[in-house]
């Protein structure tokens, strides 16, 4: 009894990833979180509606950063193809709504197996291969989602579908701004949490040893192909429902949301955030289109900075990302 | 004479004209430790990865209590009772050295495709994992960054892990490999004391342990087995001392 | 039908060669430095139009062809020089992220230099013509100019690796690296050139489709994801199967568009085949990908060592 007491004990000091990071970490990420909450609500109490909708487009990308985080950060699967889960979730939405169904009972379950099934389907074939061959078949697939979807004339092709009404909770009424921002809000709680539990569970600790070191996990009689998968599909599903969300937020839906600079926004949403802790990506995303929205304000070529900083980061962070993944902002 | 739960025969590999792996032949036994040695080059690191099931030999077959198990998935091999360690260190760097052992306990005690219950509460998989770690000797740093240790520790932290599926044939591919004379003559210690209800292969190229810890050697030549015996017929073996001794 | 087809062939076979020679670039740079350059697109841009520019400076094309591959070469080396060979002991993820810099950037330098709009070369009369090259079956000719340009450019290349030094050292560098430093090669000036001819053959594309498209800021980020299914499917890192798949993807996705729509409606109402056809049609290759990867994850021609 004894030793086993020992032996929890023993973990309190062990740097796992936590849901909010390590040290002082912990602190920055609360104050963030509320934040997050507060000044949009106050802002919006003010008569300010811009920071409410700005907000809950952080919120959701946040939620998307987050699933891709399960996969990238804590599964070591480069995928540069993320966009097409939100596009598909998008377009979830957007379809049944274009026939007159509009029940989100039906648009959000429908965003999330849709977008489980792109998973289910391109990950069995792409996680088949490694390294370099994932990262250019994930874009490929969703370069393939992007071209479907531009190709569907009666769906808007082109030009995207307006969505004339948002999805239809029943009891809640989600065309009201701060109605919308707070579901998103608790989503995003949600999606956190999970990711958190996942990374700790069994199933965490295997996905996590499958990117350290996979030999060595198949030594051990684990068939890496199945959990690698099946963190892929999950991560996808979760990032179907941003898509659904977004899609509701922008009352627009177009390719355009699937493309491959889209999917590398969220991969630096992910990194920025520090890609170690189950939180970072939300801190990502914020940041990001902080920066976006500071920097488009003063110029319209604010792709240059934004470029320059990647290369930067990249160049000059010790080891590289994967360092900063591996130690975590560290605040 | 014991039971035989490893048997190779007639393993073949050959990379385009080179034969790495020439017609081996070999048996490992209940509560033996069985060592390969051999010059660099000598066909090991090839041998082992069919063992493995890395790569798959052009002709012969790998039985595992009498079981054919040449084609077998690598994940598959663990869960009969097939455990290895590496011969460069091949532990989770970021993991604390408990969660590096509860890990390899994991793929043994129940499905681990469960997504809710943090691993780090399940008693059974710590237990386990710390019984691992009392084995070798290493309980004392269970709290610690496996990138932490020092080599001799993650040399141990490597056979901890392969005990922790508790295996019926352990595979140890150079367990002394850049050790001192310290950490080695503790390691053969430890060894000594794991062979009792299983068979043990040992890849080895310090001699002294070797010598010591085996209860039967095999000598590789050139992909060849050239000979097999207890410690003292090999190294009265002419054959050996001409083809290998000779060299070092 | 069968005049359409065998234009269509050709139309496919144009697309293919301009698919080798950004994936003969993307092979040399991966199979050799291992390093992924997402930014080859931008090299196909920049091609573009340098090209154009330079076309307008000197009235004309093939000269404006001519100074602009050295140009684009010389942006590869310090591509190459500058940033990416900081990169080599880097993770995959620093090469994506990194290149993924360097689109952002090329597509802004891009639109500050010649401004938002698309710019359309003028071909010389010699070359904007048509001409019946079976009875009739009239192509034009400057598509003939791009499919046989192209095909000279394969056949220098293949000459490039099996018989020069260069070629040596190439096909040496991509199985073992070690080696060729061994053999007291400057290895760091070998890399540059080799990104150097990458960007080159990147750049002749971009010049090449220029005057059928004109040259548009972010012109090369959709066809360099045609060519990454180029080299999956060959089989990265080898320039046979990169040839090969080039052929057969532009060949095919090209006849998917003009013909898929047709040969559906032989199966269902015409209706259901205006919205499959083109959505079928537009996946075509990536369903080709996932095909050649299920049955061959390595793809159809794996290099032989690595």
């Amino acid at each position: 009894m004894n030793k086993q007491e020992s032996i929890i004990k023993l973990d309190e000091h062990l740097e796992t990833p936590t849901l909010f990071g390590f040290g002082r970490g912990r602190l920055i990420t609360i104050v963030v979180m509320v934040l997050l909450l507060i000044l949009p609500i106050a802002a919006w109490y003010m008569g300010n509606k811009f920071y409410l909708d700005f907000s809950a487009r952080i919120v959701c990308l946040a939620i998307a950063a987050v699933s891709l985080n399960l996969i990238l950060g804590f599964g070591g699967m480069v995928s540069f193809g993320h966009a097409a889960f939100v596009g598909i979730g998008a377009y979830a939405v957007g379809i049944p709504s274009y026939h007159g169904y509009e029940s989100a009972w039906l648009h959000f379950p429908l965003a999330i197996g849709a977008a489980a099934m792109f998973a289910l389907i391109t990950g069995a074939i792409g996680l088949r291969t490694k390294g370099v061959y994932f990262i250019m078949i994930t874009m490929a697939f969703a370069q393939m989602a992007y071209y479907f979807f531009l190709s569907l004339e009666e769906y808007g092709g082109d030009d995207g579908m307006t969505l004339w009404s948002r999805s239809d909770f029943g009891f809640l009424n989600i065309s009201d701004g701060l109605t919308f921002f707070l579901l998103c809000y608790a989503l995003l709680v949600l999606c956190v949490y999970l990711v958190f539990r996942i990374v700790h569970s069994r199933f965490g600790m295997v996905l996590r040893g499958c990117n350290s070191n996979e030999i060595r996990m198949k030594a051990l009689g684990y068939n890496t192909y199945a959990y690698r998968l099946t963190a892929y599909v999950i991560s996808g599903a979760m990032c179907g429902l941003a898509g659904a969300l977004i899609a509701n937020l922008q009352d627009y839906i177009t390719a355009d949301t699937m493309t491959w600079t889209r999917s590398g926004e969220l991969m630096f949403m992910v990194i920025l955030g520090g890609a170690g802790s189950v939180f970072g990506p939300v801190f990502g995303a914020g940041v990001f289109l902080l920066l976006e929205e500071i920097l488009s304000a003063y110029t319209i070529y604010w792709h240059l900075p934004f470029g320059l900083l990647l290369i930067l980061s990249v160049l000059f962070i010790k080891g590289g990302v994967n360092g900063l993944i591996r130690r975590g902002w560290r605040l | 004479m014991s039971d035989v739960l490893l048997k190779v025969a007639g393993l073949k590999k050959s990379f385009g004209g080179v034969v790495a792996t020439d017609d081996v032949a070999l048996d490992v036994r209940l509560d033996e430790i069985h060592a390969i040695i051999g010059p660099n080059g000598a066909g090991k690191t090839t041998l082992i990865t069919q063992l493995f099931g890395e790569q798959l030999p052009d002709a012969g077959n790998v039985y595992f209590k009498g079981t054919d198990i040449t084609r077998l998935p690598i994940h598959k091999r663990a869960g009969i009772g097939l455990a290895r360690s590496f011969q460069i260190t091949s532990v989770f760097m970021d993991f604390s050295v408990l969660d590096n052992v509860a890990l390899a306990a994991q793929a043994h005690h129940g499905d681990s495709f469960r997504f809710w219950k943090p691993a780090s509460t399940e008693i059974e998989l710590r237990t386990a994992a710390m019984q691992a770690l009392v084995q070798v000797g290493l309980d004392d740093r269970a709290a610690r960054i496996a990138s932490q240790l020092s080599h001799g520790e993650r040399r141990q932290l490597e056979i901890a892990m392969a005990l922790a599926t508790d295996p019926v044939f352990l595979l140890l591919d150079e367990p002394m490999a850049g050790m001192g004379a310290e950490e080695s003559a503790s390691m053969v210690k430890l060894l000594k004391g794991l062979k009792i209800g299983r068979a043990i292969l040992l890849v080895e190229h310090d001699m002294n342990a070797v010598f010591e810890l085996a209860d039967r050697i095999s000598v590789l030549v050139y992909g060849r087995v050239i000979a097999t015996g207890t410690p003292d017929e090999i190294r009265t073996n002419a054959k050996v001392r001409e083809a290998y001794l000779g060299e070092v | 039908m069968s005049t359409l087809f065998l234009i269509q062939l050709l139309n496919g076979l144009q697309l293919g060669v301009l698919l080798f020679l950004l994936a003969a670039g993307l092979t040399l740079v991966f199979g050799i430095m291992d390093f992924v350059n997402l930014a080859h697109g931008s090299l196909y841009m920049l091609g573009a139009f340098i090209c154009a520019s330079l076309t307008f400076l000197t009235g004309s094309f093939v000269l404006g062809v001519l100074l602009a591959i050295p140009i684009v070469a010389v942006i590869g080396y310090f591509f190459e020089v500058l940033i990416v060979r900081h990169l080599y002991e880097s993770s995959h993820l620093d090469h994506v992220l990194a290149s993924f810099g360097i689109i952002l950037i090329a597509d802004t330098l891009v639109q500050l230099s010649w401004g938002p709009e698309g710019i359309a070369i003028p071909l010389p009369d010699y070359l904007s013509g048509q001409v019946e090259i079976l009875p009739d079956i009239i192509f034009p000719t400057f598509r003939l100019v791009i499919i046989s340009s192209g095909l000279l450019i394969a056949a220098g290349l293949y000459w490039l690796i099996t018989y020069t030094r260069l070629g040596m050292l190439i096909r040496a560098g991509a199985s073992n690296r070690t080696m060729v430093s061994a053999l007291g090669v400057d290895i760091s000036s070998l890399f540059a050139g080799v990104f150097a001819l990458g960007a080159a053959l990147a750049g002749i594309a971009g010049m090449l489709i220029a005057p059928i498209t004109e040259a548009t800021i972010g012109m090369g980020n959709d066809i360099i994801i045609t060519a990454f299914v180029v080299i999956i499917v060959g089989g990265i890192g080898s320039m046979k199967g990169a040839f090969i798949a080039a052929i057969l993807i532009g060949i095919i996705d090209t006849l998917g568009r003009s013909f898929l729509k047709d040969i559906l409606e032989m199966f269902i109402e015409s209706a259901s085949a205006d919205t499959a056809g083109p959505a079928l049609s537009s996946m075509l290759i990536y369903i080709i990908m996932a095909v050649v990867l299920a049955l061959r994850p390595q793809g159809l021609f794996p290099p032989k060592v690595r």
